[in-house]
């Protein structure tokens, strides 16, 4: 529990309109994007700047609290849930674009910036942001940075790593360092590298310098329809295969299609086709045209039954939406939607597909699919209802056994959405004590007291013990 | 007790390895240092293992080719056995190599099947992937490919007291735990041994293009802001001095690759840019020529590489020229990075250094004899507060300080 005496003290930080103890006011940060982890943080306290974070980091450091960073609570897997011991510092208040530089092409900004809105404020200078999570309307770009967030674009371009240059961060004993250059090049070895995707355990950042790129000259939008998810997934290899990096290729299985056209997100999706395969190119015009001939000669040899094509922006949007709001739909089919995430070499695709179809018959629950096919990044969504233990029983063995098949094929129990607390119980899956003894000792690099975060990520109780020479340096 | 090669510690070395690693497994070097040659990582886990325990500090070799192998120690750590490509996936656009292969084999074994590393590395063709890796060292593709950070998905790494750490996995993309690929990728073995790394493949490119346009410097930096400015999508954008060209004048150097539709688009676009005398290199003499940018890094004993945005590469060449020499340099004129190869006193390379970190530009020594390394260190100048980081990180990687790397220069 919180002592009032903190309580007071944070309040002399930030004001007591900043800080949130009653439980009817904590209700909101007892979860995050997951449905099945939910708890109630000691206290919210909201930073309005960097110095503010300073102090309150400070303050927990010689009190020796332990604190969750969270942005927006958009998380899928958890991470930003503390629990009543710990002090939850929301940093959404932290949310100004302080400098854009156009001409190279870097932007420095607050963590609580929305990922969306960067993007729309540098547009005028023909510039975006590129990494675009599906919740990037809302995600933050500290919360971005936290978990190294991906997006369909990212199969051209990188995730969040591939774009973040410089980093301020405070650590957890209040001290203040700043990692990385502004070109991009690391300052001594790669720690932004080793930072990004942290999950808010290393520390926090309190201003972020992130790459932007220019827009595309010409984009073109795709959408084959398939009768199979193991010929379109094969679809997706022959692009690959033929030297043709679309900026991304999405798929979505016909549950989900059903979802989206069901929904009032509806975009004209086949609803009887097993496959949609969303495919955009981007480039100089004349590139654009010649690789979509080429993408849509693929697409048609591996059976596509049709393959539509928009470049307006408001074709565009529509062959879009229905892959954006796919989660908004799923919404309508039950109360509640574990986005579930993991990764499979693409070779692995088809097969996977066939497993998780099994899966889902054997349990009897409901599970849509859309995911970034190009990069073999599955998301499996099971839509369920939570107050039903045996259903939410079921849809945690599924969950399981879906982790494992994807582990089994060569793959990774999280491409996006980050361990957080969600898959603390699969990490010795694919990583052995020694290497789990590894994260462990260099998370106590940055926070030798284990306060920043605690207990996500790494399974304390299968580490190996690493112990360093203390100063021996 | 004598310490050197050939010395009775050195006898003890050389005796305990072959226990451990059975004769072929050992060798001495030209002035009688022992030199365990491990055939899998387990084996150089256990090498590690029993040099910590002992006390023996480790030099770490590769192929030879890049950094001397000069550094003082009680035995050499070498990965010429562990030179396998283990895997090739076509489908997935994934390889896994030992730290040893050469970059070389492995290209040959990839075009074969149709893809592609997209590094070039400096240094020579013979060069060990895990000395491209742990040097973090990309050539002029980093432009279009990312530095090499970008192309490593994992690796498994022995650290100096012999625990096998395996980073990251083989699957393109991955969020499972802290980054710890990232550490090892450019850590110059400060944080353990890479035995096995795990790379990010491409499909060939149908077609490969290089111009050069040769003229003043100033001329072609400028001319490299325009082609950034008409938003031209080069692999490369590589500036090179003349000495390094071997030419007469500065040359700027653009590449493109992809398909033949994108590749002729962007040839056409590039043509009227800079006023510039735009000349395709014959298909035949491409390779010849980004070989020739490659081995001219090692030119000198010395090499460097800045981290400068790309307005910013003229100005730190005036400064390079001014304290150093302007030998043999190449530069990304469009999104940065200088390296630079030459001789020069310690204090001259530690002035450039603090010149260019007040400009907020980390400087790296990619390459110099040990002495050079021992005194201005890999890295430094680091901001307040990065050092300390460090430190604990190699404690915790390394706490028996058995890796023989300089990682901080002992005059920082």
């Amino acid at each position: 529990m919180i002592v009032s005496a903190l309580v007071e003290a944070l309040g002399r930080i930030v004001g007591v309109r900043w800080v949130r103890h009653r439980r009817a006011e904590l209700k909101t940060y007892t979860m995050d994007g997951l449905p099945t982890r939910e708890s109630y943080p000691g206290v919210v306290v909201m930073p309005g700047t960097a110095s503010e974070v300073r102090e309150i980091i400070r303050l927990l450091h010689l009190a020796g609290v332990p604190f969750v960073a969270r942005g927006a609570g958009t998380g899928l897997s958890g991470g930003a849930v503390a629990n009543a011991d710990a002090v939850l510092i929301a940093l959404t208040r932290m949310n100004c674009i302080l400098d854009v530089d156009p001409v190279h092409r870097r932007a420095v900004v607050q963590p609580g910036v929305v990922n969306a809105r960067l993007s729309e404020a540098v547009a005028p200078l023909g510039l975006h942001y590129v990494p675009d999570p599906s919740s990037q309307a809302a995600c933050t770009v500290g919360g971005n940075v936290a978990e190294n967030a991906g997006g369909p674009h990212c199969l051209k371009y990188g995730v969040t790593t591939n774009h973040i240059v410089q980093l301020e961060v405070v650590l957890p004993d209040g001290s203040v360092v700043v990692l990385g250059s502004p070109h991009g090049e690391p300052w001594g070895p790669d720690l932004v590298g080793l930072f990004v995707g942290s999950e808010g355990m290393f520390g926090i950042v309190t201003r972020i310098t992130v790459r932007l790129e220019p827009m595309p000259a010409s984009v073109r939008t795709m959408l084959a329809d398939f009768h199979s998810v193991r010929a379109a997934s094969e679809a997706v290899s022959s692009v690959i295969a033929a030297g043709i990096v679309p900026a991304a290729m999405e798929m979505m299985d016909r549950a989900c299609v059903a979802a989206v056209e069901a929904s009032i997100y509806a975009a004209g999706y086949p609803t009887d086709a097993a496959a949609v395969l969303l495919v955009e190119l981007d480039g100089q015009p004349d590139a654009v045209e010649a690789e979509a001939r080429t993408v849509e000669t693929i697409l048609r040899a591996q059976g596509a039954r049709t393959v539509r094509s928009a470049s307006t922006d408001a074709d565009r949007a529509r062959l879009w939406q229905g892959r954006k709001k796919a989660f908004g739909a799923m919404g309508r089919i039950a109360p509640d939607l574990a986005v579930q995430d993991a990764v499979v070499p693409r070779s692995a695709l088809p097969d996977i597909m066939d497993r998780i179809a099994e899966i889902r018959d054997r349990h009897g629950i409901n599970i849509s699919n859309v995911f970034h096919a190009g990069d073999g990044n599955l998301h499996p969504n099971i839509s369920f209802d939570r107050r039903d233990p045996d259903v939410a029983a079921r849809v945690h063995v599924a969950c399981k056994e879906i982790m494992a098949a994807c582990v089994e094929a060569g793959g990774s129990i999280t491409g996006e959405h980050g361990v957080g607390s969600d898959k603390l119980e699969y990490m010795p899956w694919i990583f052995d004590a020694e290497t789990l003894g590894a994260m462990r000792a260099v998370r106590r690099v940055f926070d030798p007291a284990e306060r920043a975060n605690p207990g996500k990520v790494v399974p304390i109780h299968t580490c190996r013990e690493w112990t360093a020479a203390r100063g021996a340096r | 007790m004598d310490r050197g090669p050939g010395g009775p510690v050195s006898d003890v070395v050389h005796g305990r390895l072959r226990a451990l690693l059975g004769t072929s497994g050992v060798e001495r070097d030209q002035a009688g240092l022992p030199r365990a040659i491990p055939d899998s990582a387990d084996a150089l886990s256990l090498v590690c293992r029993l040099a910590h325990e002992e006390g023996w500090k480790i030099r770490v070799e590769g192929q030879g080719t890049w950094l001397p192998p000069d550094a003082p120690a009680d035995l050499a750590v070498s990965t010429g056995a562990l030179d396998q490509v283990v895997s090739v996936s076509p489908a997935d656009l994934v390889a896994t190599v030992q730290a040893g292969a050469p970059i070389e084999a492995l290209r040959r074994r990839l075009a074969d099947e149709g893809m592609w590393l997209a590094l070039d590395p400096p240094g020579r063709p013979e060069r060990s992937l895990g000395s491209i890796i742990a040097t973090a060292t990309a050539g002029p593709l980093r432009h279009g490919f990312g530095p090499v950070r970008d192309h490593v998905l994992g690796c498994t790494v022995a650290t100096g007291d012999g625990r096998l750490v395996k980073a990251g996995g083989r699957v393109v993309k991955n969020v499972a735990g802290y980054d710890l690929t990232k550490l090892q990728v450019g850590g110059f073995g400060g944080f353990g041994i890479i035995a096995e790394a795990h790379l990010r493949l491409r499909a060939l490119p149908r077609a490969d293009v290089t111009l050069v346009a040769r003229g003043m410097r100033d001329a072609l930096t400028s001319a490299a802001r325009d082609v950034m400015a008409a938003e031209l999508v080069p692999a490369a954008l590589e500036l090179l001095s003349p000495a390094l060209a071997a030419e007469a004048d500065w040359v700027l150097a653009a590449r493109f690759l992809g398909t033949d539709a994108a590749v002729q688009g962007e040839v056409r676009r590039i043509a009227p840019i800079g006023n510039l005398a735009w000349q395709p290199l014959p298909a035949d003499r491409t390779a010849a020529f980004w070989g020739l940018v490659a081995r001219g890094s090692q030119g000198g004993p010395v090499t460097l590489r800045l981290g400068v945005l790309g307005d910013g590469v003229d100005d730190t060449i005036d400064l390079l020229a001014h304290d150093l020499d302007e030998g043999l340099l190449s530069a990304g004129a469009g999104l940065g990075m200088v390296r630079w190869t030459g001789d020069a006193p310690v204090e001259r390379l530690r002035a450039v250094r603090r010149a260019a970190a007040a400009r907020e530009i980390p400087m790296t020594l990619e390459r110099a004899p040990w002495p050079v390394r021992r005194a201005l260190g890999h890295f430094g100048a680091y901001r307040e507060g990065v050092g300390q980081i460090v430190g604990r990180l190699r404690d915790t990687f390394d706490p028996g300080q058995c890796l023989q790397v300089a990682l901080e220069g002992a005059g920082e």
